[in-house]
């Protein structure tokens, strides 16, 4: 059962994902890359989560995937912010 | 760790939110606020809900990680976005593996007695379960591997250009196939696994550099997009591995998004994205050029060009990525500015793969505040050039190259493109004969409505504004 809810979750994310993406315009497409990728570094939950399940080499692997999404996470979404800064109308 | 999901799924919203206000300028900047939100709710949440972590260890990797981020948000060049872009899908995908392999290692001695894994408190099958970390790691490293390929493309560590040799679509397929059977063997023989798990991990990093290698040139953008696309795969699968609707949820919205990205870039080029992955295309191919047709060009001075603009009312600025590239944002401004305070209309057509990756032309013209409401892309744009007076080619070629419309032979034949040739004088600004990126001759130069400005874009501009004020 609990598979069956996490597909749910996951193919109906899928969905949402296709449905608010196309409605984004062209002149958006690289904050929306920019965005969209400090929101993968959501990964940095798993990594947390990493750190301590694994023993010893799993804690090391874990801080580095902890280094790389928050990387991914803090670039991310300060890199979008001062693009989006830049757009304005007349 | 039951509440933790309940935070998740606030963050999930706040992600889905936040690119929803993405779909327009006015508010996307608060969008990116409230999915950064998300984030700082789903990192809280985790950190207090699963006790028993090093604070220490995770203070130290969070502090390094944001230091080293923002330095890159800080710094980056607009026209470096591309390589930013791509190296930080590289980390995402990165990530991913390594939460993936943290993970396998706590769970394979379960797996070698056969007892049950526990996920997150949920009861897992084991092959489910191998399958799944497996999927995550080739997933992860592979985006890890090629995005870093990428960067140095673009960055210009390695060349551009596609890298090719004979056997690599063979040596690909072996790749691919070795992967499988890695993969299968990691499932059904856990005692071995670890041996397995090295070599998908190999094989995984091999084969992100040997797809990337081969493409070149203007597919870049796709190539971006389709490894933005990997790196929320690369997290959805994790989410798996960890059971955890927080990676699931954000990792799927950013693999659509890559997707839809990757499929508009192939649209522009009027490519399938199989042949922009196996084709190879973007060597300058030979005798391309060696066809080349005489033409009768006009060549005129900034003068007389500033003479037409005087006599024109509507204007359309087409920009490509030649004119980043000679840093003439700012000239190209001032020079719409000055048509614009004559009376006169002032628009810019922005072709899909105008620029080095999505949307990529649209940042660089309004980091030289052009106003974004001035920007039209491909379906705005060429209903407008029926009453146009001049249209100005910047720094574009194949993207205005009619021969895409009738040329049969052509490499770009069937691409999409701003129908420039429509409007009453066609001004085009080169620094000199060459064909462009894709090394194809341009008829629309030798067009009657066609006349020539040759010269360094900037200069041309900066030159053309002082002529237009001493008329």
């Amino acid at each position: 059962m609990e598979m069956i809810n996490i597909l749910t979750v996951f193919i109906l994310a899928i969905f949402v994902g296709f449905e608010i993406i196309t409605k984004v315009p062209p002149t958006l497409h690289t904050p929306l890359m920019s965005g969209s990728n400090a929101i993968s570094g959501i990964a940095v939950v798993g990594a947390i989560i990493a750190t301590k399940v694994g023993g010893e080499t799993g804690s090391y692997l874990g801080v580095i995937a902890v280094v790389f999404a928050t990387i991914n996470v803090v670039g991310g979404f300060l890199v979008t912010d001062r693009m989006l800064k830049m757009f304005k109308r007349k | 760790m039951i509440y933790a999901n309940i935070f998740y799924v606030v963050a999930a919203v706040l992600f889905i939110l936040g690119l929803k206000k993405l779909s327009h300028p006015k508010t996307a900047r608060g969008g990116n606020t409230l999915a950064s939100v998300g984030m700082l709710i789903a990192i809280v949440a985790t950190l207090i809900a699963y006790g028993g972590i090093d604070w220490k260890l995770i203070a130290i990797g969070m502090i390094i990680g944001s230091i080293i981020g923002a330095l890159f948000a800080i710094k980056v060049q607009m026209t470096q976005m591309p390589q930013m872009v791509a190296i930080f899908n590289g980390f995402g995908g990165g990530a991913s593996a390594l939460v993936a392999a943290a993970d396998l290692l706590s769970n394979i001695q379960n797996l070698i007695n056969g007892s049950p894994i526990l996920v997150s408190g949920i009861e897992i099958h084991p092959t489910f379960y191998s399958a799944v970390v497996a999927f995550s790691i080739f997933v992860g490293t592979l985006t890890f591997t090629g995005s870093f390929i990428a960067f140095g493309k673009l960055q210009g560590f390695i060349s551009g250009q596609p890298i090719v040799f004979t056997g690599q679509k063979v040596l690909n397929a072996l790749i691919a196939i070795a992967l499988v059977g890695l993969a299968v063997m990691m499932v059904i023989d856990p005692v071995n696994m670890i041996t397995f798990f090295i070599g998908v991990v190999v094989l995984s990093a091999i084969i992100g550099i040997t797809l990337v290698l081969p493409i070149g040139g203007a597919d870049m953008p796709v190539v971006i997009s389709l490894l933005n696309s990997y790196s929320g795969v690369a997290a959805a699968a994790t989410g798996f591995v960890l059971m955890n609707n927080g990676l699931i949820i954000a990792g799927s919205l950013v693999g659509a998004s890559g997707i839809i990205l990757t499929n508009i870039m192939c649209k522009g080029m009027n490519r399938s994205l199989a042949n922009v992955i196996f084709g190879a295309v973007g060597l300058v191919q030979e005798g391309a050029s060696g066809t080349q047709q005489q033409m009768n060009i006009k060549s005129y001075s900034t003068e007389e060009a500033a003479m037409i603009l005087d006599a024109a009312e509507k204007i359309i600025i087409v920009p490509g990525y030649g004119l980043a590239v000679a840093q003439a944002q700012h000239a190209v401004r001032e020079v719409a500015d000055y048509l614009q305070s004559k009376g006169k209309k002032v628009l810019y057509g922005i072709h899909p793969v105008a620029g080095r990756m999505p949307g990529h032309m649209n940042v660089l013209l309004a980091e030289a505040n052009i106003p974004y409401d001035q920007l039209l892309d491909l379906d705005q744009i060429n209903s407008e050039f029926e009453d146009c007076d001049v249209s100005i080619i910047l720094g574009a070629n194949d993207v205005v190259n009619p021969a895409a419309r009738h040329d049969k032979s052509s490499p770009i034949y069937g691409m999409p493109i701003i129908d420039v040739d429509k409007s009453k004088t066609v001004l085009i600004n080169k620094r000199t004969m060459n064909p462009g990126f894709a090394g194809i001759a341009n008829e629309l130069f030798g067009f009657d409505n066609s006349i020539m400005v040759f010269g360094d874009a900037k200069q041309m501009l900066q030159q053309l504004l002082k002529d237009l004020k001493d008329l």
